[in-house]
């Protein structure tokens, strides 16, 4: 194999935003559950600063480089179902950069969610709607699964190489799984037969995802060719380097005038100056480079904090509990057969909505902060717990003469309440 | 000019209206708790009380009664070394207005009267008087007079006045000792009178605020008052924010009453600054969903028959025990039996009360006008005019169990870092430099 030879590049973007809630009390007794004019804000706003300008990049940077440069995407459904109401142009920047070749679309859970966790049938249902939707809008079908936030084990592997839709997983290329290994090479899963692993190199996507406007960083400013050299470096141990990040790292987490934009632009000429190099899009990774090794996870990991683990979502009593109580509701909901019912109870699945009640860093206010629409993860919680305790009631109306459990000991439900 | 009192250690004459166990609200818990600190970081304070009735409670303090109208002797109270006490004997009581102090004079003079009967004339009592003067205001100067005669032999580098029935004391104690004066602003006019001000507390109140050297406000809700109402410069007012004495030795153990219902409780003073009509309206509409509640108001105050009235005309009478002031070991009592505490005050200063919740692993809901809900993360926020809203997070906090478990958690937690000692530390950083001040 060829050591002596650079690695490849390999960019894959994450691009979500999930639907948020309205400020929804016990006293509330209609069926808007989501903020349509705040997602609509939202939407438009993350369109200017980031999904449009970013994408104009990268057509201009694939079509500058003639098909050298390369890139993946993995898109949310809930996303793509809001570009469609409310930043249709952005949609059809993302078909003009699937009509390049040169960029992969993957698959993932619909809804976003953490539905792996708790419901195998329901994971599945999502997985198959998203291959469904990207090949639909983007005419290409996902071979390569990433689960939402990186999350990962053994047996979703096992999961994804049974319904042999899927070549390749991605995950975090955390340190516990590795040991003394490299990110930089194809692994295999432990378990799978085919499938293929593609682990994230997380010190060199960060420094672009977090510390890349960080002015006490020492590496602070970062340029295109300082980061071209650090890949260079990696020459002679590994095949491929995976920068995985949000794609609301450009314009969004940092902004224009920070000079990510500028950064991105020099980027693939620094890299290309090498005529060795190139980039290469997940599939094409897999294609290209050997398996050196198999991985084993054995416990559930995450690309979340510095814990890589479930914590952002699942840490407290009320992240725990209220998603026990959502997915307890899952025969239920799809007994109704109601489209809109069941649509509901699919949103509420976005981790986002777990994400935005956990208290791990709230002291401290950072990270967590960003878009989240409450001023605390009690808030957050409430309005949850009252939505789920409507879209309960709903489904108990629905069905005739069914069992009915309650959410609570609470003897009136709100639906039978005067409404203020 | 000559700084400080033996060897470093500042000595610090204070001027208070209340302390333990004669308190009727936070402002003596502040004051106690701040001094004990004091001591703690070994700073000498003397302290200067109006008092006018003997102890008709028995507590682990023990308080000499003075014997003329300026006491020369001293007291200590329990382990604190570095402090003594001075009182004067006056009808001043901390939020107080003019008419309660008339009416208590009054009844004060009533009983003196009935104990000297026939020496001396009721008239003569009555008119001007002979130890007290005929009204609050008058009071408030004669408080001052004495303690400036007192002052005279004291040894202190620092006046520190809390609250502006001691502001003047503070004012003519600063003249008369050359010492520079600080006034801590615990609450003002505003927060206890809304836009009905009275306007010779609130022309006490700025006097003592512009002739101070620095400014104390327990908070930033309360600076930014004291800087937009009262025209004081932001470079001389300091916010130190309040601390919560633990109570660690309280057992946990159940009180031996037994409850199938849940208790949302109200602890304070019933006035208009603390919003209690905003409490039972929100009652209101949580016995809309939820039934088995009751909602229990601790506490006395000029509103309390009005809220009575109140939840009756609401028709959740049965629903809403009123208690009337509580002290001591009755308050951890009725922490013990809430299941939640509401604070919902118009204009809270600081708000000690809802630290004293969470340090009995009671959740709080506290209104987002108040100094408290500054340095308290892991508490329900709510605007108090908000019914609606406080009704709805007092329904998720009973509906919804993990909230309130996480709310505790986090809550007693977050309240362990909110130390006196924090708080003794930010008045002694301002004491050292008013002393470089004044030396420079």
């Amino acid at each position: 194999m060829g050591f002596s030879e650079m690695p490849s590049v390999c960019f894959y973007f994450q691009v979500h935003q999930p639907l948020r809630l309205r400020h929804y009390t016990v006293f509330d007794n209609d069926h808007q559950y989501f903020d349509e004019y705040k997602n609509a804000l939202i939407c438009r706003k993350v369109a200017n600063k980031c999904y449009l300008p970013a994408n104009r990049l990268i057509l201009d940077l694939i079509r500058r480089f003639d098909g050298r440069f390369k890139v993946a995407y993995s898109i949310t459904g809930v996303l793509l179902e809001q570009l469609q109401l409310y930043s249709p142009e952005v949609l059809s920047t993302f078909d003009a950069l699937a009509e390049t070749g040169c960029v992969e679309f993957l698959g993932e859970t619909y809804y976003h969610s953490l539905s792996f966790l708790y419901s195998r049938n329901e994971f599945v249902e999502q997985v198959n709607k998203h291959v469904g939707t990207v090949q639909r809008l983007f005419g290409q079908k996902p071979r390569v699964f990433r689960n939402t936030e990186l999350i990962y084990n053994n047996d979703l592997g096992t999961l994804i190489e049974s319904t042999g839709e899927f070549d390749a997983i991605i995950t975090e290329g955390a340190d516990h799984i590795l040991g003394f290994r490299s990110p930089n090479f194809v692994y295999k899963p432990k378990g799978c037969k085919e499938l293929k692993f593609l682990l994230k190199n997380y010190a060199l996507s960060d420094d672009i995802a977090f510390r890349f406007s960080n002015r006490h960083w020492t590496e602070w400013p970062l340029t295109a060719e300082k980061f071209a050299r650090w890949i260079s470096n990696i020459n002679g141990n590994g095949n491929v380097v995976n920068l995985f990040m949000d794609y609301e790292t450009f314009g969004e987490h940092q902004w224009e005038d920070t000079g990510i934009f500028n950064f991105m632009r020099h980027l693939p000429g620094e890299v290309l100056k090498h005529p060795d190099n190139d980039f290469k899009t997940p599939s094409e990774v897999i294609r290209s480079y050997e398996v050196i090794d198999t991985v084993d996870v054995p416990h559930i990991i995450s690309w979340a904090d510095t814990e890589r683990d479930l914590s952002a979502w699942l840490g407290n009593a009320m992240q725990s509990s209220a998603i026990h109580e959502l997915y307890r509701l899952e025969k239920t909901i799809k007994q109704t057969n109601d489209e809109s019912i069941i649509s509901d109870w699919r949103q509420l699945q976005a981790s986002d909505h777990f994400y935005y009640m956990c208290t791990k860093y709230f002291a401290d206010g950072d990270v967590h902060k960003y878009f989240n629409p409450y001023d605390s993860p009690y808030d957050s919680y409430i309005n949850f717990m009252n939505v789920l305790d409507n879209l309960q009631s709903r489904c108990a109306r629905q069905i005739d003469g069914g069992e009915f459990l309650g959410l609570s000991q609470n003897k009136n439900p709100p639906s039978m309440q005067i409404v203020n | 000019m000559r700084l400080r009192q033996e060897g470093g250690s500042i000595s610090v004459l204070m001027l208070g209206w209340e302390f333990p166990p004669f308190i009727s609200g936070g402002l003596g818990t502040a004051c106690y708790g701040l001094t004990k600190a004091l001591d703690e970081v070994g700073i000498r304070v003397t302290f200067i009380l109006p008092r006018m009735v003997e102890s008709e409670y028995t507590t682990h303090v023990k308080i000499l009664t003075p014997s003329s109208r300026a006491s020369s002797k001293y007291y200590q109270i329990g382990k604190l070394r570095n402090v003594k006490f001075r009182t004067i004997e006056s009808a001043l009581q901390p939020y107080s207005t003019p008419e309660i102090y008339q009416q208590r004079l009054e009844e004060h003079l009533r009983q003196k009267r009935m104990i000297r009967s026939g020496r001396v004339s009721a008239t003569n009592q009555l008119v001007g008087g002979l130890d007290y003067s005929g009204d609050m205001y008058n009071e408030v100067r004669r408080y001052a007079a004495i303690a400036a005669e007192l002052a005279e032999d004291e040894q202190f580098d620092i006046v520190h006045a809390h609250d502006w029935m001691t502001y003047p004391a503070g004012v003519a104690v600063a003249a008369t000792s050359g010492k520079p004066l600080v006034v801590h602003v615990h609450s003002t006019e505003f927060d206890r009178s809304g836009e009905h001000v009275n306007q010779v507390i609130y022309d006490v109140e700025r006097e003592g605020m512009n002739e101070a050297d620095r400014v104390i406000a327990v908070s930033h809700f309360t600076r930014s008052i004291i800087i937009s109402r009262y025209g004081i410069g932001g470079d001389k007012v300091d916010v130190v924010y309040n601390g919560v004495e633990r109570n660690g030795g309280w057992p946990l153990a159940k009180t031996g009453i037994s409850k199938d219902e849940k208790i949302v409780l109200f602890l304070g003073r019933i006035t208009m600054q603390k919003g209690p009509e905003y409490f039972l309206q929100a009652a209101k509409k949580v016995l809309e969903v939820v039934d088995n509640v009751k909602f229990v108001m601790a506490g006395s105050g000029d509103m309390m028959y009005r809220s009575i009235e109140m939840a009756a005309e609401l028709g959740i009478g049965q629903k809403v025990l009123f208690t009337g002031f509580l002290r001591g070991e009755d308050v951890q009592k009725i922490y013990r039996m809430a299941d939640l505490y509401v604070m919902p005050s118009v204009s809270e200063p600081f708000g000690i009360a809802p630290l004293e919740a969470l340090d009995n692993n009671v959740p709080v809901i506290i209104s987002k006008q108040s100094g408290v809900s500054e340095v308290l993360k892991h508490a329900l926020k709510v605007d108090f005019w908000d019914v609606n809203e406080i009704a709805n997070k007092v329904v998720a906090v009973l509906k919804y169990p993990p909230l309130g478990l996480t709310l505790r958690s986090h809550g007693n937690f977050e309240v362990r870092r909110l130390r006196w000692k924090d708080a003794a530390e930010g008045c002694a950083r301002i004491y050292e430099e008013m002393l470089t001040a004044v030396s420079s």
